[in-house]
C-alpha cells in the first residue's frame, strides 16, 4: 500500500526521530512510504492566529502537493485536522474547495490509520518502562481520534501503562497562544508535568509534534528524569 | 458594575491573577468539582448526546423566531397584569426601572443573582437615586459587602474566594466575630437578609428562562433567596436578556434539565420557581405590580450574524468550568463580567473590540469548551473567528505580528523559500544554542523560553534524511 507522508514542520525541522519512526514502523507494516519534496506547512499558525487569508496559499500549496495521493498520513493529530478543515475554509470556491474534500478525505492521523485502515492493533514492538499517556486536543476533540492509540499502546511488550491525572486537559500549547500568552502557557504545562510526574511514569508519550515539543521543552528545562516519546517511537522500539 | 471590570491592562491583569495563588487554588479545585459531578450526572441521566442537540434545536428555533415569541412573551405578561418595557440599550433599561424606584419611593431594594443587571449596571443606577440595593445570592452578597468586587464566575460569583478570605470580609465590614465554617457562615448571612426581605420594597430578579405560552419566569437557585425577592415585596421588577425565552413549559424543562447538570452537577437544584404576573386575590403572597424588562444591549446585533450561535447560551458556565485557561488566570483576568470561553466570544460583541481585543488569544483553542456546552456553541470556532475580524476588520493586530504572517504566507506558501528555511533555521539560530537546546530564544521564542527550553533546529531536516536514505533499511 503507497502511504504519502505528510510530515509536518515541526517534525521536519525540529524533531526527525519522529519522522524517522513513523516511516520505519509504516514501512515494517507493509507500507511503501512516499515523500513529496513539495510538501510545506498546513497554515496553522497564521490560520488559527486569523490570518486566514495569509494561509490560503500555503494551504493551496498543500492540497497540491498531495494530489496523487492515495493516503496521506501525518504524525500530528492537529496538523492533519488543519487539513480536514480545507474544505470550509475554501467554501464556496468552485475549483479549491472540491480539492480540498478530496485532501480531507484521505488525510489520517498516523495511529488512526495504522488501527482503522491497516486494521492492525498490535505492530510487534517492545519497549521496558513505565509509561503515561497524553491526549491531544485537537487529536481527540476535533479530529475525533481516541481510542487508536489505547489500542495499540496496550500491545507494546514490557510497557506497564499508567493513566495521566488530567489527561485532556490541554498542556498550553495551542500553537502561537505559546508565545502570545507565554505566561499562561507555562503555567499550564507546568501543571501538566507536575500531572506527569505524580503518576511515577518514566516515559511520557503523546501522538501530537506540538504538545510534545511544549511538554519535553518543559521537562527538558527542570531536569525531570522522563523521557518523552512520540508514539511512533515507541512502536518502533523492538 | 458594567460590563468591563478593570481599567489596567490585560497583561497587567494576568500577571497579577498569576500571582494569586489562593484564587488559583480555589479555582482549579471548583473546576474539578463541577466538572466531575457534570459528568456523573450526564452519565446518569443517559443519551447525553441526544440531550444536548434537543436543546440546541430549542434555542436555535427560539433564536430563529425571536419576534414571534417576544411578542407572544409580552402578550401574555401584559394579559396576567404585568408590564414589560423593551429597552434598546442599557441606559433605557435603567431609566426605565429608576422611573419605577421613584414612583414607589424605593429606600430598600433586594435583588437575586443576575448578569444582565450587572451587564446594564442597574445597581449603581439605583444607588444614584439614593435607594439601598441588597444582593441576596450568597455569592454576590460576598462581594458587594467586599467593596463592589466584580463576579469571577457566571454562576459562582465569589468562586475565587476561599472561606478564610470570605470570613475576614465579614470580619472587616461588619464585625463577624464567627469561625470560618461554611455553615456558620451561611447561617449569619442568612439572618442578616431575612430582614432586608421583610422591609425591602422592589424584589429584582434576573431570569433563568421567560416562557412565551404563558408568560411566565422561572428561576433556578439554590438558596432559595429568588423566591423571597419575589414573594415579599410588593412590587417586582425581572430583568431579562432579549434572548432568554422558550415556547412552553415543555422546552424549559429540558433546558433546565441541562442547565441543573452542566452548572453545577445537580439533577435539580434546590429551588426551581416559575411565576406567573401579579399575585391574585386569593394569594398570600407575591408582587402587586410585575415589571419584565427585556434587554437588547446589543443582542439584535448579534442576531443573524456569525456570531448568532452564542446566544443560545443558557448561563451555566460548563465551559468555564471547562477551561485550561480560566483554571489558570481566575475571572477577573478577563476584564468582564463575563468571563471564560463564553465571556471572550461575548464580551466583545456587547462591549466593543477595543476594550476586549486581547480576550479572543486567551485561548489555546483547545475545544474542551465546546465539548462541555449543552447547548451545542461552536465556541472555539467563535473565538477563531473574532481573531479573523480583529486581524482583517477591526485592524487591531500587531504590526510586527502582521509582518510576520506576510512573512508567512510567502515562506510557507513557497516549497523553495520553505526548504530554504529548513536548511538556514538551524546556522540562524546557533547563536542561541547549546548542547542542542535554546534555553533563551530571541524574538517570539522568549516567551516560550521563560517556562521551557526549545529544540534547536536539527542540521539535517527529515527531508534530508528521506531523500539520502535507502528503503527499508533505515538509516
Amino acid at each position: 500500500m503507497k502511504v504519502t507522508l505528510f510530515a509536518t514542520c515541526l517534525v521536519d525541522m525540529f524533531q526527525g526521530d519522529v519522522g524517522k519512526a513513523v516511516v520505519e514502523v509504516l514501512e515494517r507494516l507493509g507500507c511503501d512510504i512516499d515523500f513529496p519534496e513539495d510538501q510545506i506547512c498546513c497554515g496553522q499558525p497564521a490560520y488559527n492566529s486569523g490570518y486566514v487569508e495569509e494561509s490560503k496559499n500555503a494551504m493551496k500549496k498543500m492540497i497540491t502537493a498531495f494530489e496523487h495521493a492515495e493516503y496521506v498520513v501525518s504524525p500530528s493529530g492537529s496538523c492533519a485536522y488543519m487539513l480536514k478543515e480545507y474544505p470550509e475554509v475554501f467554501k464556496g470556491d468552485p475549483i479549491w474547495e472540491p480539492k480540498a474534500q478530496a485532501l480531507a478525505a484521505k488525510t489520517y492521523e498516523f495511529t488512526e490509520f495504522i488501527v482503522n485502515v491497516l486494521k492492525i492493533e498490535d505492530v510487534g514492538a517492545y519497549l521496558e518502562g513505565k509509561a503515561t499517556y497524553h491526549t491531544s486536543c485537537h487529536m481527540t476533540r476535533l479530529l475525533g481520534v481516541t481510542e487508536a492509540p489505547f489500542q495499540l499502546l496496550k500491545n507494546v511488550k514490557g510497557l506497564h501503562y499508567v493513566d495521566l491525572p488530567g489527561k485532556d486537559r490541554c498542556c498550553g500549547f495551542g500553537g502561537t497562544f505559546s508565545v502570545k500568552m507565554g505566561n499562561i502557557s507555562g503555567e499550564m504545562v507546568n501543571e501538566k508535568v507536575l500531572n506527569v510526574e505524580e503518576t511515577g511514569a518514566d516515559i511520557l508519550i503523546g501522538a501530537d509534534a506540538g504538545c510534545l515539543l511544549n511538554i519535553g521543552g518543559r521537562i527538558q528545562r527542570q531536569g525531570k528524569p522522563i523521557k518523552v516519546m512520540h508514539i511512533a517511537e515507541v512502536l518502533n522500539c523492538r | 458594575m458594567a460590563m468591563k471590570t478593570s481599567d489596567d491592562r490585560f497583561q497587567q491583569r494576568v500577571t497579577k491573577e498569576l500571582d494569586n495563588q489562593f484564587m488559583r487554588r480555589a479555582v482549579s479545585s471548583a473546576q474539578e468539582r463541577f466538572q466531575t459531578r457534570r459528568l456523573q450526572q450526564a452519565e446518569e441521566l443517559g443519551h447525553w448526546e441526544e440531550w444536548r442537540s434537543h436543546g440546541e434545536e430549542i434555542r436555535k428555533h427560539v433564536l430563529a423566531n425571536l419576534d414571534y415569541y417576544l411578542y407572544q412573551l409580552s402578550e401574555n405578561v401584559a394579559k396576567r397584569g404585568g408590564h414589560v418595557f423593551f429597552a434598546q440599550t442599557a441606559q433605557e433599561a435603567t431609566d426605565y426601572i429608576q422611573s419605577i424606584a421613584k414612583k414607589k419611593n424605593a429606600a430598600k431594594i433586594v435583588k437575586s443573582k443576575s448578569m444582565v443587571t450587572e451587564e446594564i449596571n442597574l445597581n449603581t443606577a439605583l444607588e444614584a437615586l439614593g435607594c439601598e440595593v441588597i444582593e441576596t445570592d450568597l455569592g454576590e452578597y460576598i462581594l458587594q459587602v467586599a467593596d463592589h468586587e466584580p463576579p469571577s464566575h457566571i454562576v459562582a460569583p465569589a468562586l475565587h474566594k476561599n472561606k478564610e478570605q470570605i470570613r475576614d470580609v465579614f470580619k472587616e465590614k461588619q464585625g463577624y466575630s464567627q469561625t470560618e465554617k461554611p455553615e456558620e457562615l451561611a447561617l449569619y448571612v442568612r439572618e442578616k437578609l431575612r430582614q432586608e426581605y421583610l422591609t425591602a420594597d422592589i424584589g429584582i430578579t434576573g431570569c433563568n428562562f421567560a416562557i412565551a405560552e404563558s408568560g411566565s419566569i422561572t428561576l433556578v437557585t439554590n438558596e432559595g433567596n429568588a423566591d423571597l425577592v419575589t414573594a415579599l415585596p410588593k412590587t417586582q421588577i425581572t430583568v431579562m436578556g432579549m434572548e432568554r425565552i422558550v415556547p412552553t413549559f415543555e422546552e424549559m424543562e429540558v433546558l433546565v434539565s441541562l442547565l441543573t447538570r452542566s452548572a453545577v452537577g445537580q439533577k435539580l437544584t434546590s429551588y426551581i420557581t416559575t411565576l406567573t404576573g401579579v399575585k391574585d386575590e386569593e394569594d398570600t403572597d407575591g408582587p402587586e405590580e410585575f415589571h419584565l424588562v427585556i434587554v437588547d444591549n446589543g443582542r439584535s446585533a448579534i442576531l443573524g450574524s456569525e456570531f448568532q450561535p452564542i446566544l443560545q447560551c443558557i448561563r451555566c458556565a460548563a465551559c468555564v468550568n471547562a477551561c485550561p485557561v480560566y483554571r489558570h488566570v481566575g475571572g477577573h483576568t478577563y476584564g468582564s463580567i463575563y468571563s471564560g470561553p463564553v465571556g471572550v466570544v461575548l464580551s466583545p460583541l456587547l462591549g466593543g473590540y477595543d476594550d476586549f481585543k486581547e480576550l479572543p488569544y486567551a485561548s489555546t483553542l483547545c475545544g474542551a469548551c465546546t465539548d462541555a456546552c449543552p447547548v451545542k456553541i461552536p465556541l472555539h470556532q467563535l473565538i477563531h473567528r473574532h481573531r479573523q475580524v480583529i486581524v482583517e476588520n477591526e485592524g487591531k493586530a500587531p504590526i510586527s505580528e502582521k509582518l510576520l504572517m506576510k512573512a508567512f504566507g510567502l515562506g510557507a506558501s513557497s516549497p523553495t523559500l520553505y526548504k530554504m528555511a529548513t536548511k538556514i533555521a538551524a546556522p540562524a539560530m546557533s547563536p542561541f544554542t547549546k548542547n542542542k537546546t535554546i534555553s533563551k530564544g530571541p524574538g517570539p521564542l522568549k516567551a516560550w523560553t521563560e517556562a521551557r527550553d526549545f529544540p534547536a533546529p536539527s542540521k539535517d531536516s527529515f527531508r534530508d534524511w528521506m531523500k539520502h536514505r535507502t528503503k527499508g533499511g533505515g538509516q
